[in-house]
């Protein structure tokens, strides 16, 4: 069981207001994703729920009773933190057998859980080991391995792979699903990295500057970002916004296509523009294009586009595609 | 960057230096070699004779020599065991946030500088003193006899003195120690259900374990050679009560007049010391490394 309720739940640190009121449900067994801008407000958040910091006014259930006035370790959640906060004198095996030895567990328990726990994250030649003597990765896996033997209702990772290389991240993002994907625990997952939110949630809450900006499954604020903000953090390349003639035309005051949704001819279309950088990537083709009386845009075609700078082409968005947004950044439709 | 050529320069460079060291050294440890090797009193300076090692075993055969080795170890241990525990309680203090945090750690490292003699006077004449003395006042203020510290105390005020003038130096080291640790792991062991006695226990030591290393280091360094306390306060009496190693040099030499025989103790006193050091550093020295 871990499922997580936060009403209304509010965080100053004294004058400067950091969460304005957040209503939120993540289920049992579900993996959220908070993501949002450096500074908006997710590590808070995350710290509310795991009761590091007190709310200023709110409350936060778990398992539907209110855990706002229960200390951390009596949550019964688990955290794994950006700079995995090891503790550096203690080899794996104690790290990983910390909790276990707090609860006043037996040491035959405790050797048993810290061996499954090591067996699942291939750490088990490494339990003797110090953590400065482990990689950057095997030092997340301890990190995690240390929450693992909790048995804890919900996870909370803040971050945890900003501090790895990009291979290891993909690889460690791969883990950490299928993790999730055999333990079935509830996890909330903490990152400005809107791929690692894309690729890993199945829920996704994008925070901007302390409130919610939109909940729903990855596809959902792929597909149907309810504002601008939202639209322009999801996706990668970034949409292409468009204000003036084109989106009056359409009742909008900006509309919205992403790179991938526009098609490009080089004899007529709707806006004509020049090539100023065409990267060729195998798969794909990223073109970079200045549209005349628009501003930059950046389109995305399948295979290999045969497209050099300067050269004059022609965009036409897919109307399907389109996202058209009012006047205060709304979505409209 | 290490080429032959700057290794060579360095060293070069370097040399001036360490031969002054050098020099300053072993000049002064030659000329106690040698005094101590002859027989050399001041009442009979011109009456000066080669005696080979009898001055070693006069200072070593002398009762006075075991109470005084006695006396160095009792007041170099209790001084370490009340400054570092003291010190690590006044730095646990000091680490929280209170008002005037920073005029607070002024005044808490004030002591370390005073220098000896004076600290000491004013501990005889000011707190001590059975007649005038601050406490002798509380203690009349609640109807008890004033303590008579330096006749029925001796070894206690001076391990009081000495210990007052070191808990600055140990809290500061220990202090600055506990504000290096990563306030992440902290909230780890929190989650992790680590009351406050488990999280000092499992954590908070073992991180400051290498600075109550240093402490311990370079504290027995300077308690091995505590001398203007002594001779301020209890001149090393009553009898010998608290006469240590440094003291009883100074008495062979200065109060009996004789060189030689305090030119031994002072060789046997750096033998000691390098004894002391070899065991602390075997002992607890790993803690450095790493
Ligand atoms: N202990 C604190 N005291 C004061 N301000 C804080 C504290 N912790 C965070 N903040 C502020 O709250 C805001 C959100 O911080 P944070 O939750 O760490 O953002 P994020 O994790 O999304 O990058 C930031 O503006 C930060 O400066
Ligand atoms: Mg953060």
């Amino acid at each position: 069981m871990g499922s997580i309720q936060l009403k209304s739940v509010k965080k100053a640190f004294g004058a400067v207001s950091v969460i304005n009121g957040i209503d939120l449900g993540i289920e049992n067994g579900e993996f959220a994703v908070f993501v949002g801008p450096s500074g908006c407000g997710k590590s808070t958040l995350l710290r509310l729920i795991a009761g590091l910091e007190d709310v200023t006014s709110g409350q936060v259930l778990i398992d539907g009773k209110d855990a706002t006035n229960i200390g951390p370790s009596k949550r019964g959640l688990a955290m794994v933190f950006q700079s995995y906060a090891l503790y550096p004198h203690m080899s794996v095996r104690g790290n990983i057998a910390f909790a276990l030895k707090m609860a006043g567990q037996g040491a035959d328990v405790i050797e048993q859980k810290v061996r499954k726990a090591a067996a699942t994250l291939n750490l088990t030649d490494y339990l003797d080991r110090k953590p400065r003597q482990l990689s950057g990765g095997q030092r997340q896996r301890v990190a995690i391995g240390r929450a693992i033997v909790r048995e804890p209702k919900a996870f909370l990772f803040d971050e945890p792979l900003s501090n790895l290389d990009a291979a290891l991240r993909v690889q460690m993002r791969v883990e950490i699903g299928e993790l999730h994907n055999a333990l079935k625990t509830t996890m909330i997952y903490v990152t400005h990295d809107q791929v690692e939110a894309m690729t890993m949630a199945d829920k996704i809450v994008v925070l901007d500057r302390g409130s919610v900006a939109q909940v729903g499954s990855p596809l959902e604020l792929y597909n149907r970002p309810n504002g601008l903000f939202v639209a322009g953090f999801i996706g990668s390349p970034t949409m292409n916004m468009i204000r003036g003639p084109s989106a009056e035309k359409r009742g909008a005051a900006t509309i919205g296509i992403r790179p991938e949704h526009a098609d490009i001819s080089t004899t007529a279309g709707e806006w004509p523009a020049t090539v100023r950088l065409a990267e060729h990537l195998g798969s794909d083709t990223f073109v970079h294009a200045e549209a005349d009386g628009i501003g930059p845009l950046t389109l995305r075609l399948e295979g290999e586009a045969p497209l050099h700078p300067d050269q004059r082409i022609f965009v036409t968005p897919r109307e399907a595609h389109l996202h058209k947004f009012d006047k205060d950044g709304k979505r409209i439709g | 960057m290490a080429t032959q050529q700057t290794t060579t320069a360095g060293r070069v460079l370097v040399a001036p230096s360490v031969i002054l060291l050098f020099v300053w050294m072993i000049v002064p440890l030659v000329m106690t070699l040698y005094f101590s090797s002859l027989r050399y009193s001041l009442l009979d300076p011109d009456n000066v004779s080669f005696v080979g090692l009898q001055n070693y075993t006069a200072f070593l055969t002398d009762p006075d020599f075991l109470t005084a080795l006695y006396n160095t170890l009792v007041l170099v241990i209790s001084v370490l065991i009340i400054s570092v525990c003291g010190g690590i309680l006044v730095a646990l203090l000091m680490d929280q946030p209170v008002f005037g945090q920073n005029v607070l750690r002024l005044m808490v490292i004030a002591p370390f500088f005073v220098i000896p003699t004076v600290s000491a006077l004013v501990w005889k004449n000011l707190l001590m003193n059975p007649d005038s003395g601050l406490f002798a006042w509380i203690a009349r203020s609640l109807g008890f006899d004033p303590i008579v510290w330096f006749t029925n105390w001796p070894m206690l005020s001076v391990i009081v003195i000495v210990s007052w003038e070191w808990l600055p130096f140990a809290s500061l080291i220990l202090l600055t120690a506990l504000q290096s640790l990563d306030e992440e792991q902290k909230e780890a062991a929190s989650l992790d259900g680590a009351g406050p006695i488990s999280y000092f226990g499992y954590i908070v030591l073992p991180h400051i374990a290498r600075a109550i290393t240093v402490v311990i280091l370079i504290e027995t360094i300077f308690l091995l050679s505590v001398f203007a306390e002594i001779y301020v306060t209890t001149a090393g009496g009553p009898g010998n009560a608290t006469t240590n190693i440094p003291f009883l040099v100074y008495k062979q030499a200065l109060l009996n007049f004789d060189i030689g025989g305090a030119s031994a103790g002072g060789i046997i006193a750096v033998i000691l010391a390098n004894i002391v050091a070899f065991f602390l550093v075997r002992i607890i020295g790993r803690n450095l490394e790493g």
